[in-house]
């Protein structure tokens, strides 16, 4: 693609929010999904979604990176090039779907506890 | 179209790995992305995100709806702790005049990180001012480049008019092990915090256990 007038730099051929059909939030989501909240594939969902007519492409890649290892919301955006909003309307569908759950952070306001805070910092001192 | 799709039985998950994040926040060119790259298990990455907010005045926007949106990009690694715990770091590239939409990015953090250049300190002063009034605990960080002259910290603390709690070191945003340290220094203080926070709502709660 790169010889031809749509090059990177011409910017997407397809708008990201083509991709969600125009929906700017997930229907599955009360919240929003935070940047880190893990997205993992489920685990007996082992059939074959590149014949999934339902899913999009971009789905499929989501199942697909999941598969490997579970990714973070943020990662999944940064490793599809797309756009946070964009890909958190697309897990919402995977969601809906049961392809993929999703983990909750620790909820805002409120600290992990400290045993966990404690093993953080001697992980980090292993670097 | 996703309809239509039988019910999975349920199943023993195992455990799910904790996501916890620390911000790495300051001035342009300060050494955010540098800090981040230097301890990430992963080259950093990059996403970015729509912010929209009604109504708060960012530019001269006369005759434009109130509402505004920027794209905020966002450079960010990620420390593996252990199966059951990964650590991400956000550093934001720019765009620092957006600081204050950063309400989301900043929701459930654990701490964040201020990078401070000595030859520019009040580029830092957006980031400390937002984590102090949200009460993230945060260390500020003095990037010690090439050239640039060395100030006791005391003297930046004063400048940064930092509360006597805040952490306050030296460190080479280069370096993996410096940089580690500056987040040891993050947890160490959000742990504290939290500590203190604890003692504070028993004091004030008496007998209610």
């Amino acid at each position: 693609m790169k010889d031809r007038w749509f090059d990177d730099a011409a910017g997407p051929v397809v708008r990201p929010y083509a991709m969600t059909r125009g929906r700017t939030r997930s229907s599955a989501e009360e919240a929003p999904l935070d940047l880190i909240a893990l997205v993992i594939a489920d685990v007996d969902g082992e059939e074959d979604v590149q014949d999934d007519h339902s899913l999009a492409p971009e789905h499929v890649d989501i199942v697909t990176y999941c598969r490997r290892s579970s990714l973070s919301v943020a990662e999944l955006a940064a490793e599809l090039d797309l756009p946070v909003g964009v890909v958190r309307v697309l897990i919402g569908d995977l969601v809906k779907a049961e392809l993929v759950h999703v983990t909750r952070p620790v909820p805002p306001a409120e600290l992990p506890d400290e045993s966990i805070l404690r093993e953080v910092i001697n992980g980090l001192r292993a670097l | 179209m996703v309809f239509g799709r039988s019910k999975r039985s349920g199943k023993a998950a195992p455990a799910e790995p904790v996501t916890l994040k620390i911000l790495v926040a300051g001035g342009f060119g300060v050494g955010k992305t540098t800090l981040v790259g230097a301890v990430s298990e992963i080259k950093p990455l990059r996403t970015e995100e729509t912010l929209s907010e009604a109504g708060r005045p960012v530019d001269n926007t006369e005759g434009v709806e109130a509402k505004s949106t920027t794209t905020v990009a966002m450079d960010f690694g990620r420390i593996t702790i252990n199966e059951q715990l990964v650590l991400y770091l956000f550093g934001t590239p720019g765009q620092d005049r957006f600081w204050f939409l950063w309400d989301e990015l900043a929701q459930g953090a654990l701490g964040a990180v201020v990078l401070a250049d000595t030859r520019r300190l009040e580029d830092s002063f957006a980031a400390v001012d937002y984590f102090e009034r949200r009460g993230i605990p945060f260390t500020v960080a003095v990037n010690c480049f090439d050239g640039a002259e060395r100030y006791p910290l005391e003297t930046v603390r004063e400048a940064l008019d930092l509360d006597g709690e805040v952490p306050v070191m030296l460190c080479d945003a280069r370096r993996r092990e410096s940089s580690r340290d500056v987040l040891v220094s993050v947890v160490e203080h959000a742990m504290h915090a939290s500590a203190q926070a604890a003692a504070a709502a028993a004091s004030r709660e008496p007998a209610t256990t």
